[in-house]
């Protein structure tokens, strides 16, 4: 069981660098920014800033499941939720189409560093077999969905938790705020390649904020019930276990 | 009770995404596209310097999307179905006892 655990990390890190030395040339990927669209020192950017969030959550990953390996179940759940989601194009109100991350639920349950791998393996099946997003701009693309957005989501859940006790609003606005945040994120990491030669970045980040920010405010919502939706069929199924495994992952945080 | 607040939170998702086809004349494009269009728009000169490794065609991609789903989607079934398993039977040992 843990030769077996070895071998798929050591599978897992030699995939992520092979992946990196292929791309050398121009390295950085984010979940939206399409394949060869980001300019070589952004992209480059990206992936050095995605890179070490990727290296905790493996760290993380690995003691979390050592210390319990029923949370293997939770870490299962957490990214099929994700694979879900990201698999809904949904149309929105700008009259283009989305999706959803599904980065808010594992952030909640897990803690966000787990998310960093567990979103960027979604990303890579989309941009190797999809063409959808890329392999140059993966660490910015993974930046923005499997960094960013889960951070958020896991501060925004934290915050309304001490504030309020309320857990199904906090489900809510953390699925639903590592969402947005994903959209904004990508939005400024183009905004900041591609500044506009009248008014600059201010003005690039309006028009790209237009097409990925603003598309996204109805699919954050949507992905906010969602998640809820989730939340309460498994809390009324097993009311136990989520709460003793929820229980668990944070226990392997506060040490 | 929360059976219908489930159920209404269903029907928002599902009005969320209806509403915008009745309402809003648009090609439904993906985001993605619509931003490589704004790039073109702010630096006409850019060209993408690095091109997908495959690309499937559109059937076989809406399968791979599918695919996607179904695979997670099985796997909440397995968690949620193993962890309502887990609770019956603990539920009922300690009637037992």
């Amino acid at each position: 069981m843990k030769g077996r655990r070895k071998w798929k990390l050591a599978v897992l890190v030699c995939g992520f660098a092979v992946y990196f030395l292929v791309n050398e040339p121009g390295t950085a990927h984010a979940m939206h920014i399409m394949e060869g669209f980001l300019p070589l020192g952004w992209a480059v950017f990206w992936w050095a800033a995605f890179l070490p969030f990727f290296g905790l959550g493996i760290w993380k990953l690995n003691r979390m499941t050592k210390d319990n390996p029923d949370l293997k179940l939770l870490l299962g759940l957490s990214g099929a939720f994700t694979f879900v989601l990201s698999a809904l194009k949904l149309p929105s109100v700008t009259g283009s189409s989305s999706h959803p991350t599904g980065t808010g639920l594992g952030a909640v349950m897990l803690g966000p560093l787990p998310m960093s791998v567990i979103g960027s393996i979604v990303l890579v099946f989309q941009a190797l077999l999809l063409a959808h997003g890329g392999l140059t701009t993966l660490g910015a693309n993974a930046f923005s969905m499997a960094v960013a957005g889960p951070l958020a989501g896991y501060g925004v859940y934290k915050l309304i938790m001490r504030t309020s006790e309320r857990e199904r609003l906090a489900v809510f606005m953390a699925a639903a705020i590592a969402d947005l945040t994903t959209y904004v994120v990508t939005s400024v990491q183009l905004a900041a390649a591609f500044p506009a030669a009248d008014g600059g970045f201010a003005a690039s980040l309006l028009k790209f904020g237009g097409i990925f920010a603003v598309t996204q405010i109805p699919l954050a919502i949507s992905e906010g019930l969602l998640t809820v939706l989730l939340w309460n069929w498994l809390k009324s199924y097993s009311p136990g276990e989520l709460a003793l495994l929820k229980r668990e992952a944070k226990g392997g945080f506060s040490k | 009770m929360s059976k219908w607040k489930n159920a209404a939170m269903l029907l928002v998702v599902v009005l969320l995404i209806i509403l915008p086809l009745l309402l809003v004349n648009g090609e439904f494009g993906g985001a993605d596209d619509a931003a490589e269009g704004a790039i073109g728009e702010i630096a006409p000169a850019y060209e993408p310097w690095f091109q997908p490794l495959t690309e499937l065609p559109g059937e076989t991609e809406s399968m791979l999307f599918a695919l996607q789903a179904a695979v997670g989607a099985g796997v909440i079934g397995y968690a949620a179905g193993l962890w309502k398993g887990r609770g019956e039977r603990r539920s009922a040992h300690a009637k037992k006892n």
